[in-house]
């Protein structure tokens, strides 16, 4: 059974163009809008594969959806790769301290997001 | 005779012991470390106040209450009106004397008019003259009241008992209250016994009172029944001899010399008044409650002919109660012993103070300054002056044993030195008032007083024979001492206070109009006047005038050592030293230095010879007016720099202030900026990342489905588009700036315009379904406007009410209305509103405080739409008013042109 992602993305062009190239890796995608909706799908579905997570997400922020992960046992070893369109350094900082296991600035490369996931969780 | 009644001698002998063992115990435990706290307690020094009770109140209001009905009552309302009325009299009184070091009311008055030595010598001979009788009184009672408890036969005047009481009270005051020449330095022992001796007069008061109304009759009712007819005398009450007898006593509960030295030299604390004042009241109260009763009892029960001063003695011992009586003895020997011996401490302060240390100074002038210790003078002084003052009054005693009721000898006192009363109010509270009229008024009293008060009371008019009385000097019916000026038929006592008082009064004032005040004076009415307001912040002795010559330390310290000791003097000035920086000799003779040593010689031997002393040793005193003046100037100088000196450092206070808030602002603004940067990189990576990513799959996928490959490209053209929207807002941005904005106003209907922006959103969605409710509208206005502008705010208005609200069901609603002449519209929504502090920071430009994580839009909006809003002449505003809970109510106003359209 292929590995399974959860995409925690606000824009939708976004979500779909990440859809688009890591389902023609193999991967198995579920999608959340906003953070909230990201936590629900943990709690449901258990652990995934590989968490991809936004920084600048509405209703709980992905640095706040990153902690409660850390924090929970069950997600503890989840993967988390992080995308901010802030691109600032304090953000890339914060992700590593806070347990992010890679850190993409917007706009990346698809190259540079399809190696990274495969990295952290192989198809 | 019962046992109990041979045991009087020994029981005043033990008593006395007693008083002397607890003064001597109280005056050694005192001065170790710690003292006794209970000595200084509001209690105490309500207690000390009560010596106002002598034996004349003790033996003699009962004795007045069986001659003259309710009269007994004025000597208590008097007081009673003073301490409850008056009050901040005496606070005053306290303030100035705990400030000048006063030692006595003679040093009151002698400090507040320039120091003057006249004055000084002149209320120590009223005070004096007024007190002697007064003692000789309280010896007369302890002596019959001695004869009375012992049974002896009141016809002749046995001596003894009252030359006896004089000795002890005389050793007593001379061991106790001469310890220490500075006044203020309090007398613990003497306080201590004469606290006592208030507690056991009153007590065997209310003893005899209860015994009498509840032993001698059944309670109240069935003693109030025996009295006599008209006994109370009702109808004098609140009569001129009423009134003069009250005002008389409120005067002597201050004027009295012994009042004077406990209620001021005594006090240590001011709050202390706060409490007598109600204290004191209650004492008398308790004292004078039982007066009419035993009055009542004495007049029904005794013998006629028996003495009704001795009625409160003879009672019990007619009902066979020793004990009783033996208590109420000791309590009129409290009374009596207690009034001694602080009057003969206050006297002699007088005396020595400003009676024979001028004349001291005077004989030393001319000698050599360091002969002598003026030190060990004055305490002498003061122990003869005690037995002198005594001693007089055993002789008066014995001149006048068989002439004049216990009360008559009182009131005359009262009177003297109500003489005083003028010039203390005046100078307390009248700032013109002068030496010159002090002096006047005080001596034209103090005659009258003499003349037609104390002249009648002498046996056959005394030495001027009993011919004046009746048809005045020389035959001059008109200067009849009873009936002066033709004012005849009035009681002698009303007589000789009316006419004291007022001649008094009137030169007093005359006097002080008719000279200016000297420069001390004017100085110390100030201080004194003014002590609640400019005497506390200027200090009793800054802008004093100041000696020609400096003394040199040498000097000032031998002047030290001779009046206050050489142990103070040597602690005095080496604190000055220490203060000074110098680790060995003498300071330097300082101002500082020569105005603290006249306020501690001051607290010693007044103020009038401590100025005396100095002026010696420093040279020459009299101070010109131009002196003064040019005194004056500099501390107006002084003031004027300061105030401006003031003045800088609260503009520099304000410059700092502004600067600090600056770059709080500044720093607020970065942040700001810094956030906006934030933000706007967000608003443009995130269509560039879609754009680039889509791009990115076109590039390197060959095998795509031409309508998936379609889609992206759409994608890509819209995010391109939103670019170019923001890059349109930024631009907007930078023009509303710079305020280039362009604005095409023409005529047109706002509602209109309104309707046509809510139709724009009508496809707007949230995050939960958005319901718009129309309220009142303002119907067809007219406004000079921007269309497309005015449409791009209404819509910026409704976009945010959208966003900002995370309600499960976002509610707008839109009303518009005509408001004094202008266009009004308001857009509100249940969204969670603009907290308190961020009202004006929604509209700055780089304000993203407004706008969450996650939210499109650069927080740009308002600060647009509100500059556009401007510019049209009309206004966009966040409604103050609007409670919290309500959401954000935002205002659009413009507004309304002339009914003319224009051209």
């Amino acid at each position: 059974m292929a590995t399974r992602l959860l995409i925690a993305e606000d824009e939708p062009s976004i979500l779909e163009s990440l859809v688009f190239i890591l389902g023609r890796e193999g991967y198995s995608i579920a999608t959340a809008r906003d953070g909230r909706e990201a936590l629900e799908c943990l709690k449901t579905h258990g652990a995934p594969g590989l968490l991809i997570l936004d920084v600048m997400l509405p209703a709980v922020s992905g640095f706040e959806v990153l902690k409660a992960v850390r924090t929970e046992p069950e997600l503890e070893a989840v993967p988390v790769l992080m995308l901010t369109a802030k691109g600032q350094a304090r953000d890339r900082q914060m992700a590593e301290q806070m347990g992010a296991n890679a850190f993409i600035a917007k706009p990346f490369s698809n190259q540079d997001v399809v190696q990274a996931v495969r990295r952290l969780a192989a198809p | 005779m019962t046992p109990a009644i041979e045991f009087a001698l020994v029981a005043a002998l033990a008593y006395a012991a007693l008083l002397f063992a607890l003064a001597w115990w109280v005056d050694r435990r005192s001065r170790q470390d710690g003292g006794l706290p209970w000595l200084r307690t509001a209690l105490v020094y309500t207690l000390s106040i009560s010596i106002y009770c002598t034996s004349w109140t003790f033996y003699g209001a009962v004795g007045s209450a069986a001659r003259g009905g309710l009269e007994f009552a004025t000597i208590y309302l008097g007081p009673t009106l003073m301490f409850v009325g008056w009050w901040l009299l005496l606070r005053k009184l306290v303030r100035i004397g705990r400030l000048h070091h006063i030692t006595s009311i003679a040093d009151l008055i002698s400090s507040r008019f320039g120091k003057s030595e006249a004055l000084g010598a002149l209320v120590t001979v009223i005070a004096v003259a007024a007190a002697t009788p007064y003692i000789a009184l309280q010896l007369k009672a302890v002596t019959t009241s001695y004869q009375v408890i012992t049974g002896a036969s009141l016809e002749s005047v046995d001596f003894r008992a009252g030359f006896w009481v004089a000795v002890g009270m005389a050793a007593f005051t001379i061991l106790f209250g001469t310890r220490s020449l500075d006044v203020n330095e309090r007398h613990h022992g003497v306080v201590a016994a004469i606290a006592l001796e208030a507690l056991v007069k009153l007590c065997a008061l209310v003893a005899v009172g209860v015994f009498v109304v509840f032993a001698l009759f059944d309670g109240p009712g069935d003693l109030f029944a025996h009295a006599p007819p008209g006994f109370l005398h009702a109808e004098e009450v609140f009569g001129p001899r009423w009134i003069t007898l009250i005002f008389l006593s409120a005067a002597a509960v201050i004027c009295l010399p012994r009042q004077f030295q406990v209620v001021v030299v005594e006090n240590e604390n001011e709050r202390h008044l706060a409490t007598a004042s109600w204290l004191f009241p209650a004492y008398l109260f308790l004292m004078s409650v039982f007066t009419l009763p035993i009055a009542i009892a004495g007049l029904t029960l005794m013998p006629a002919g028996a003495d009704p001063d001795m009625f409160v003695l003879t009672l019990p011992l007619v009902a066979e109660k020793e004990a009783l009586a033996l208590l109420a003895f000791l309590g009129g020997f409290s009374s009596a012993t207690s009034m001694i011996i602080v009057a003969s401490i206050a006297l002699s302060t007088m005396v020595s103070n400003h009676i024979v240390a001028p004349l001291a100074l005077r004989l030393s002038r001319n000698r050599t300054r360091t002969s002598g210790d003026v030190r060990r003078l004055l305490l002498t002084t003061r122990r003869i002056a005690i037995a002198t003052l005594i001693l007089l009054g055993f002789l008066y005693f014995r001149v006048s044993a068989q002439s004049g009721a216990l009360a008559a000898i009182g009131l005359i006192a009262f009177v003297g030195v109500a003489q005083v009363l003028p010039s203390l109010i005046g100078g307390l509270f009248w700032p013109q008032a002068n030496a010159r009229g002090a002096v006047w008024g005080l001596t034209a009293g103090f005659v009258i007083w003499m003349y037609a008060l104390g002249l009648p009371s002498l046996e056959d008019g005394g030495p001027l024979g009993a011919d004046i009385l009746a048809e005045g000097p020389f035959g001059l019916a008109v200067l009849r001492p009873q009936a002066l000026f033709g004012l005849d038929g009035l009681d002698p006592l009303v007589h000789a206070t009316f006419w004291s008082l007022t001649i008094n009064t009137v030169l007093f004032v005359i006097g002080s109009l008719t000279r200016e005040p000297r420069p001390l004076e004017w100085v110390q009415a100030r201080q004194f006047v003014d002590v609640f307001r400019g005497g506390a912040a200027i200090g009793p002795d800054s802008g004093r005038p100041r000696f020609h010559r400096t003394a040199t330390s040498e000097e000032l310290y031998i002047l030290a050592q001779r009046i206050l000791g050489a142990a103070p003097a040597h602690e005095l000035f080496d604190t000055f030293a220490r203060r000074q920086g110098l680790a060995q000799g003498l300071p330097l003779p300082t101002q500082e230095l020569v105005e603290d040593l006249e306020r501690r010689l001051a607290g010693s031997v007044g103020a009038a010879s401590a100025r005396a002393m100095m002026a010696q040793v420093a040279g020459g005193e009299e101070v010109s007016i131009d002196e003064l003046v040019s005194i004056a100037d500099e501390t107006a100088r002084i003031m004027r720099y300061s105030q401006a000196l003031e003045r800088k450092s609260t503009e520099l206070e304000t410059t700092a202030r502004q600067l600090r808030e600056a770059n709080e602002q500044l720093r607020e603004i970065d942040r700001q900026k810094d956030d906006f940067l934030g933000q706007v990189s967000h608003e443009i990576r995130t269509p560039m990342t879609a754009i680039r990513s889509f791009s990115e799959i076109l590039r390197s996928s060959d095998d795509l489905e031409s309508a998936q490959a379609r889609r992206f490209v759409a994608i890509i053209h819209d995010e391109s588009l939103r670019l170019t929207r923001l890059l349109d807002v930024i631009l907007d941005m930078r023009v509303v700036e710079k305020g280039e904005i362009p604005i095409n106003l023409e005529p047109l209907d706002p509602d209109a315009v309104l309707d046509h922006a809510l139709q724009t959103c009508e496809g707007l969605r949230g995050t939960a379904p958005v319901t718009v409710t129309q309220g009142a509208r303002a119907g067809t206005a007219r406004v000079a406007a921007d269309p497309d502008r005015l449409r791009q705010v209404f819509i910026n208005l409704l976009s945010n009410a959208v966003r900002h609200t995370d309600k499960d069901a976002i509610l707008i609603r839109v009303e518009s209305r005509i408001e004094a002449g202008a266009y009004e519209a308001v857009i509100s929504d249940n969204g969670p509103g603009v907290p308190e502090a961020d009202r004006e920071r929604v509209f700055s430009l780089f304000s993203a405080t407004w706008t969450r994580a996650g939210e499109k839009g650069a927080g740009l909006g308002l600060a647009i739409s509100r500059g556009i809003m401007r510019r049209m002449g009309g206004d966009l505003m966040l409604d103050v008013g609007a409670p919290r809970e309500e959401g954000a109510r935002f205002r659009v106003t413009l507004a309304l042109t002339a009914d003319d359209p224009p051209p």
